[in-house]
């Protein structure tokens, strides 16, 4: 095993279908859209032979679930977004790395699985990140979920174990996390020319979060997830998760060239197209007290534990 | 009535003078939706193969879907919180779904075929009703569209033959952008709403909530899924909270179960989150009638009932 993964860049990057479906009725969404193809263009320039995605649009709950099938094909349909159009799919994954992701999941204690069916329903953020940044199938990928319970310690270690499957199989890496930043859409149709970010609040809050990036410090973004998630993020899911297995599989530090290649708003959410190039330099002034985690323990069974 | 026609005969020819009668809501259901029971039912339509378990989930969908068969109705209308979506409620809007159905979470037990027939023309009554009301809603009419697992599940237990249409009606998330009250206070008004459309239809309708009670999951699976010696609720309140919500049922106090609700959804994550029950019991008036009890049991730690409201006292039953 190599002692540092090779990790060529990061992505992080929106869910909604828009910049792929619909890119020509929104300015902003067509920003968007240029930013996915200039990012697909550094993919490839980076020399990458993976593209690992996290997920936030795809749940789990039986532990951390990740693609092995060699060649999912289908159609897919946006819940909410359907009249927007279908999202035929072919993609090349690589099995080999999901089943080793997998077994060091496993070695650190998490419960993890590979999964691999036809007609498997890929979510729409994986499905548009992959047909945007990889239409071709040039690159394998492998997407790893989101689980609904699972809290910082779980995502730390999850971030960690996809280290350890990338230096085991000296894989070199793009790392792609596909979440909006504030995610509240507006609960009503509008008309595309009009949309926006759904409130001041969240359009502050994003701007003060795409400097970070801008900035290059990731881990001072996976320090105040808990803060992002209270703030700007609708109650979905327990926390806002996506910085924290972003921080962990990139390293842990803030040593990163950053650059915001696009922010616009879908249909309310904050959708930000964001490039993190591992760099010699770092900058932050935060300590941090959230201990680092290696192994996941499980729960600490409080309730059981009969104190009162 | 004439009494003579273009050829001069005399007949009768009775006219209904275009008034047809009333719709109604024949049956709720609470019918949950684990894949699991139907793993376990192994049907030719799915793929994986089980040695069964479950069996008291199972057998309680098996007795109701024997009164089903001696009901008479046109139509099963469906709310279910697989369906997502955030603006508004959706509403299938073409005849017919043919496809595979993969369980996101548990596609080792649930890669389903299905072929749904829709009855659109209820389904865009009940959505126009919806829009009369000021309600957020739209026709879902992408023919790739993929019918969650949700429905799929509530409904094969319910109607295994899948000889009746159905519409499915999507769940809005109101609860995570707003509040659980704002929530009650949304599914109630599209309950009014739904109602009225089946009224003005003339059809006789199934509702089917499709959901369990409290929905803490285990987040691990036994190697074999239907090992019933593995199966337990996820903690001790979440089964307190499901039996006095059962014993309300049980008592007809549906109007409360609906008030305390949000209380149950913040202890519990129970599945009627998703507005289910809320929008059944306000279409159907807030039965302060007796629940019909069909089975109760945990699924990977989630506290699933089986109930039925049925309207018509002459073939409403004690069946647990």
């Amino acid at each position: 095993m190599s002692d540092s993964p090779d990790i060529r860049l990061g992505l992080y990057v929106p869910p909604h279908p828009h910049p792929l479906l619909a890119p020509e009725q929104n300015d902003g969404w067509g920003r968007l859209r240029k930013a996915f193809d200039t990012c697909k263009e550094r993919i490839e320039e980076s020399g990458a032979d993976l593209i690992l995605i996290y997920s936030t649009t795809w749940p789990s709950i039986i532990g951390h679930q990740i693609q092995a099938h060699p060649n999912p094909v289908f159609t897919h349909v946006d819940d909410d977004f359907h009249f927007l159009g279908s999202m035929d799919y072919e993609f090349k994954m690589d099995s080999e790395f999901a089943e080793c992701f997998r077994g060091f999941c496993e070695e650190r204690g998490l419960h993890a699985r590979t999964v691999s069916y036809d007609g498997f329903p890929i979510d729409t953020g994986s499905v548009v990140a992959l047909k945007l940044l990889n239409p071709e199938n040039k690159i394998p990928a492998c997407i790893v979920s989101s689980n609904v319970y699972s809290n910082r310690a779980e995502q730390i270690v999850l971030g960690k174990s996809a280290r350890d499957a990338i230096s085991k199989l000296g894989r070199k890496v793009a790392v792609v996390v596909v979440a909006s930043l504030s995610n509240r859409m507006f609960t009503e149709h509008i008309d595309p020319s009009e949309d926006r970010i759904h409130s001041a609040k969240d359009d502050e809050w994003n701007r003060k979060i795409l400097e970070f990036f801008e900035d290059g410090r990731l881990e001072d973004i996976s320090q105040l997830s808990r803060d992002i998630h209270g703030q700007i993020r609708v109650s979905k899911v327990v926390a806002y998760k996506p910085a924290w297995w972003m921080a962990s599989a990139m390293g842990q530090h803030n040593n990163y060239d950053g650059e915001v290649l696009a922010y616009e708003a879908l249909h309310g959410a904050g959708g930000a197209v964001i490039q993190l190039t591992p760099s010699t330099g770092g900058v932050g002034d935060k300590e941090f007290d959230e201990d680092d985690v290696e192994f996941y323990q499980g729960d600490r069974s409080v309730l059981g534990k009969g104190a009162i | 009535m004439n009494t003579l026609n273009l050829a001069g005969r005399f007949s009768l020819d009775f006219s209904t003078s275009g008034v047809m009668a009333r719709g109604e809501i024949v049956l709720g259901c609470l019918a949950p939706h684990p894949p699991h029971v139907v793993y376990a039912e192994n049907p030719e339509q799915n793929e994986p193969f089980s040695e069964g378990g479950w069996e008291a989930l199972r057998w309680g969908y098996n007795m109701l879907a024997r009164k089903l068969k001696d009901i008479e109705y046109d139509c099963i209308v469906v709310l279910t919180p697989h369906w997502q979506t955030y603006i508004g409620n959706h509403f299938l809007g073409l005849e017919r779904f043919q496809n595979i159905s993969v369980d996101p979470i548990f596609p080792n037990l649930f890669r389903f075929h299905h072929d749904i027939e829709v009855d659109v023309e209820l389904s865009e009554a009940m959505q126009k009703s919806a829009e009369d009301a000021g309600i957020v809603s739209m026709m879902m009419r992408n023919p790739n569209f993929r019918v969650d697992y949700g429905t799929i599940v509530s409904c094969h237990m319910l109607n295994p033959e899948w000889d009746k249409p159905i519409v499915t009606i999507s769940s809005n998330r109101s609860t995570h952008y707003y509040s659980d009250e704002v929530m009650n206070e949304q599914a109630s008004a599209l309950g009014l709403a739904v109602s009225k459309a089946i009224e003005e239809s003339g059809r006789k309708v199934v509702l089917v909530a499709s959901h369990s009670l409290s929905h803490r999951h285990f987040v691990t699976e036994a190697p074999l899924p239907e090992d019933m010696s593995r199966e337990h609720i996820y903690n001790h309140s979440q089964y307190v909270w499901d039996m006095k919500v059962i014993e309300m049922m049980r008592e007809g106090k549906m109007e409360e179960v609906i008030g305390i609700l949000p209380e149950m959804i913040e202890q519990t994550m129970a599945e009627a989150e998703g507005g289910g029950l809320t929008w059944m019991m306000s279409a159907m008036g807030m039965p302060d009638y007796p629940a019909e009890i069909y089975g109760y049991q945990s699924v990977i730690g989630t506290g699933n009932a089986i109930a039925a409201w049925d309207p018509n006292p002459s073939s409403r039953t004690i069946v647990l």
